[in-house]
């Protein structure tokens, strides 16, 4: 049975999610990958003000394909996390609670979620079409010179996810494997 | 000699780029339900049906598999009979320009791998020629998408490290890659060659439909065999435990020096584009 998540994600609600929780956010996010995060951590690093504010937002690692007429947005489907692991250790500290994307996390990130309190999602990679339904509305908030890699502000509906790491620093990519071989195996 | 008008190739370009993005080809989407009809693990059996159910609205929608519409790699084979009027090279982008504007397709080319600016259009293509003999031009694009392709390694092995080694390096690889590249993956094969026309060969082999095995016997047991050992690992679809980890692997090898055995595995994801036509 999916959980219900609504967006804001406080550090309270993001702590008593685990890992393999499939869970349904509703709310706001933002899209942010590679080329905004470097923009959102130099202007920390200078100490000026972010274009969204991070206290209890959640972060979509994604690039959408144009709207076409008529559609709210493009497909969708989640980029891979890594890329982003230098820049959110900083934007965790800062109050950002939740992250969604898909593959693997460096320690760096998993220190910060679990000092901070804050979940790393995974949707469906290669899912894009079928993601895109379940977002209602989008707006280009800032860096729009970056084409898909602007920052949007999302309406999602019943967004579909799983807990990949949780705050405590559990991980599906880890106990799901294992699972899986233990049942073969027996 | 026959003549071919170049805008004829942007014509062609373009129609490949938009419907490889929005229509999976038929040997794909069979393998995938041939996996998801044999998997055994609730949680991957389900991803798997989710990933049935995209590629079905794209089909139905003529919207993007995924949102990473690539890097557009064309491979051209150019009958040795055919005279090209106007420049060959600017006939591509311009169908890749058209393509991914009209098909309403993600941009996602930089001018610069420092500078990092993105071009705006897609362009430029990746674009591999080959002459053979003949009189027509067969066109294949294949929109290759950059999560899979970071997880890609080569490796110049040894002789001495024989089928063992290459066996090893190409699952290690698979391995590695774990959750990142959106298993199940597709696995692209170079053996032998120089150390790019290998990297150039594992490129290839994912162009050549997953239900099509290596002509020779002996590769293409070697195929089936890989796939069975990378489908042991575990890692499952999306990497949350399963069976289903690849979809298929396909290799294709060129003569090498005494000295080498180079192997490159070139990964894709289980959204494996590719779409060919001949002109």
């Amino acid at each position: 049975m999916a959980i219900s998540v609504k967006t804001p994600l406080t550090r309270e609600d993001a702590r008593k999610l685990k890992a393999g929780d499939s869970c349904l956010l509703s709310g706001v996010i933002y899209t942010a990958r590679d080329a905004a995060h470097k923009r959102l951590c130099e202007l920390l690093a200078q100490g000026k003000e972010l274009p969204l504010d991070m206290k209890d937002s959640v972060i979509y690692f994604v690039g959408p394909t144009p709207a076409k007429p008529g559609q709210a947005i493009g497909s969708a489907g989640p980029t891979t996390s890594y890329r982003m692991d230098a820049y959110s250790p900083d934007l965790i500290a800062i109050g950002q609670t939740g992250m969604i994307g898909k593959g693997k996390r460096g320690p760096e990130v998993i220190a910060a979620m679990k000092e901070h309190g804050a979940v790393y999602f995974g949707a469906i990679g290669g899912c894009g079409a079928l993601l895109s339904k379940c977002i209602k509305k989008a707006e280009v908030i800032a860096y729009s010179d970056l084409g898909a890699e602007a920052i949007c502000r999302l309406e999602v509906e019943d967004f579909p996810v799983i807990v990949i790491i949780d705050s405590q620093g559990n991980n599906l990519y880890e106990t799901g494997r294992r699972d899986y071989l233990a049942q073969k195996n027996k | 000699m026959r003549e071919i008008d170049a805008m004829k190739i942007t014509e062609t370009v373009k129609n490949l780029c938009i419907e490889a993005n929005c229509h999976l080809s038929s040997d794909i989407k069979e393998c995938i339900k041939n996996f998801h009809t044999d998997e055994s693990w609730p949680q991957a059996k389900e991803i798997l049906e989710r990933i049935i159910e995209n590629y079905e609205i794209s089909d139905e929608s003529n919207q993007p598999i995924c949102q990473d519409t690539g890097v557009a790699c064309v491979f051209l084979k150019i009958g040795q009979d055919v005279h090209i009027t106007g420049d060959i090279t600017d006939a591509v982008n311009e169908g890749v320009r058209q393509g991914y504007e009209e098909g309403y397709l993600r941009k996602s080319v930089v001018r610069d791998p420092l500078d990092r600016v993105n071009t705006g259009d897609n362009t430029p293509a990746m674009i591999y020629f080959e002459i053979v003999p003949g009189d027509k031009i067969e066109i294949t694009v294949a929109p290759k998408g950059f999560g899979s392709e970071n997880m890609s390694q080569i490796a110049m092995l040894r002789p001495s490290d024989g089928l063992q080694g290459v066996k090893d390096f190409i699952i290690k690889t698979v391995e590695e890659a774990g959750p990142n590249p959106c298993p199940p993956v597709v696995v692209g094969v170079g053996i032998g060659g120089t150390f790019d026309k290998a990297a150039y060969l594992a490129k290839k082999a994912l162009i050549r439909p997953v239900n099509v095995a290596n002509s020779e016997p002996f590769y293409a047991e070697l195929e089936k065999e890989i796939l069975e050992e990378i489908n042991k690992l575990g890692i499952g679809p999306q990497g949350f435990g399963g069976r289903t980890t690849a979809l298929a692997v396909n290799i294709e090898k060129y003569p090498t020096h005494i000295a080498g055995l180079p192997v490159a595995v070139n990964i894709n994801c289980h959204v494996t584009r590719h779409q060919t036509e001949v002109i």
